[in-house]
């Protein structure tokens, strides 16, 4: 595992439906799996990349799903409308909570994410016109220029796999560029950052919007895998979640925060075969897999 | 330099009346001082004299109780660390403070960014922009670190890290220096190599160094200032310093100023 190679894990997605994994189960599966890798990989840019520890990540997750959401209620369900919509929604949630997040840091930081999560999620409770605490089910997924294209199984997996490995690569990019090495100068050494120049406030700020819009982008993916939005997606314990997944995967790899996520999906879904009370087993393992892969599953290799 | 002890126009930098209270005790206590351009102006004291919080308000990271800093006629009292060093004020740290996952010439590169197009450019490599890194390299060169460009800043030897952190100083561009005790920990080689890269930078610069090794500070400075208890007990070239009575019984005790 010490030089995982990221390629290797997208590649085997996209042969899957071609090796039998071809199931309305695996399909689900899969999505699922692809869907908070894409969520794990833009909380894993923001602790590895700017050192910003959110626990309130899933609500750009759900402010995305919920723009589906709310759009479909209304009558809006073309992607090349919804999709920016998502995004755009989930970066400005990003923008505004994290205007006032970001002048805190540390525990601090971590509270006031935990706390904007769960304004949204009683918010997203509370909108009984899109199905309060039950939740809404979109009437049809999302169309493309007219067409119901994500209705195809396969174009929606390809879908899924073409943005996530997308998104890594964008992140990647901006990691190496100028703004990314301010952005690991301020997570290394804020002092040396800022007797270099920088104020660090800006460049985290952006790093804080550019993850929320990448959230929206699989709050968007969640709301057409699922065709459900629900506040449970919000909930903080769904952060907590994405940052194990972050944390299993290796922080300061973004390949990691892919197979972080990917492990996580398979192993509660074989336990929870095993046993109702899988959480019992689930729970161990997961601290068996901090004490003993201290940088993750992907070890030292750094993407 | 041949206008050095002259005095030439304006001071660079002007520190008037700063003051500085933690609870009841005055660590600052009415500070008053200039430094003028290609000039090495040190400042000494028994420890606890408030050399490191007079540095800190000079360079924006405590913010002064009352009393002023102006810095190329403009006050930049209320200015923030980084603005400062935007408007061409550098400093150095006390414990080294390098970015130890870069690499060194990645550590210099960065520390030239601001002063070479904008830092919100998201796509294109920065290890590969040609500009950055011939500034990076002109920054290591000036201090002989240029054939450890490639090297994990955190692996190069103490005296190397000091280095660096010099030439990150001078890659932002400044017009004057604030180094505190630029060879603290450097052992008798290093101490020497920093010594010869400093007054190799008087020229340039105006630097306000606080420094324990006397003998560096006697071989370097222009002209010295003797803090004790957050006061400025006396000013002068070196040689009136070391004359100096009061001075000499400040550091009764204390340490030895060589003569």
């Amino acid at each position: 595992m010490m030089r995982w190679s990221p390629a290797l894990l997208l590649a085997l997605l996209a042969a899957a439906p071609w090796l039998g994994f071809s199931g309305s189960y695996e399909f689900t599966l899969m999505a699922r799996a692809m869907v908070l890798a894409l969520a794990a990989l833009s909380l894993g840019f923001l602790v590895g990349g700017a050192g910003l520890v959110s626990l309130g990540h899933a609500a750009m997750l759900g402010v995305g799903g919920y723009a589906v959401a709310i759009l479909d209620a209304h009558g809006v369900t073309e992607a090349l409308l919804v999709l920016p919509a998502a995004v755009a929604a989930a970066a400005l949630f990003a923008l505004l909570t994290g205007a006032i997040a970001i002048r805190t840091s540390g525990v601090h930081f971590i509270m006031i994410t935990l706390a904007f999560g769960q304004m949204a999620f009683f918010t997203a409770s509370s909108l009984a016109a899109y199905g309060g605490d039950d939740g809404y089910t979109l009437y049809a997924r999302t169309e493309i220029a007219g067409h119901r294209l994500l209705e195809n199984r396969l174009a929606f997996h390809y879908l899924c796999l073409a943005l996530l490995a997308g998104a890594w690569l964008l992140l990647r990019a901006i990691l190496a560029s100028r703004f990314g090495r301010v952005l690991r100068a301020t997570r290394e050494n804020a002092q040396r950052a800022e007797a270099m120049g920088f104020a660090p406030y800006a460049y985290r700020l952006a790093a804080y919007a550019i993850a929320g819009a990448v959230a929206g982008l699989a709050g968007f993916l969640m709301a057409n895998a699922t065709e459900f939005v629900a506040p449970s997606a919000i909930a903080w314990q769904r952060s907590g979640e994405l940052l194990f997944m972050v944390i299993l995967g290796g922080v300061g790899s973004l390949p990691g925060a892919i197979l972080g996520a990917a492990a996580f999906v398979v192993a509660e879904e074989q336990l929870a075969t095993l046993t109702e009370h899988w959480r019992l087993i689930f729970g161990p393992l997961l601290i068996l897999a901090v004490i003993f892969l201290p940088h993750g599953l992907a070890g030292r290799h750094r993407g | 330099m041949a206008w050095r002890g002259a005095i030439v126009a304006e001071p660079l930098l002007i520190l008037d009346g700063l003051r500085k209270h933690y609870g009841g005790l005055a660590v600052t206590d009415g500070v008053s001082l200039d430094l003028r351009m290609g000039e090495i102006h040190a400042i000494i004291g028994p420890n606890g004299a408030g050399k490191t919080t007079l540095i800190h308000q000079v360079s924006g990271t405590v913010a002064p109780d009352a009393g002023r800093v102006i810095f190329g006629g403009r006050d930049i009292t209320r200015l923030s660390f980084p603005a400062r060093v935007r408007a061409g004020l550098a400093r150095s740290f006390q414990i080294t403070s390098i970015l130890s996952g870069f690499s060194a010439l990645e550590n210099a590169a960065l520390a030239a960014q601001r002063r070479h197009g904008s830092s919100f450019r998201f796509f294109r490599a920065a290890a590969r922009d040609a500009t950055l890194n011939t500034a990076g390299m002109a920054a290591l060169e000036a201090v002989g670190l240029a054939e450890r460009a490639t090297m994990q800043a955190g692996a190069l030897s103490h005296g190397e890290k000091r280095q660096l952190e010099l030439a990150l100083a001078l890659a932002t561009e400044p017009r004057a220096l604030l180094l505190d005790e630029p060879l603290a920990g450097a052992g008798q080689e290093e101490t020497a190599r920093l010594i010869a890269i400093l007054r190799a930078l008087r020229d340039r610069y105006a630097i306000l160094l606080v420094e324990h090794d006397m003998d560096a500070v006697f071989a370097l400075a222009d002209r010295v200032t003797v803090l004790e208890q957050g006061r400025v007990l006396a000013t002068g070239t070196p040689a009136a310093i070391r004359a100096d009575a009061a001075v000499r019984a400040a550091y009764l005790g204390e340490e030895e100023i060589p003569c």
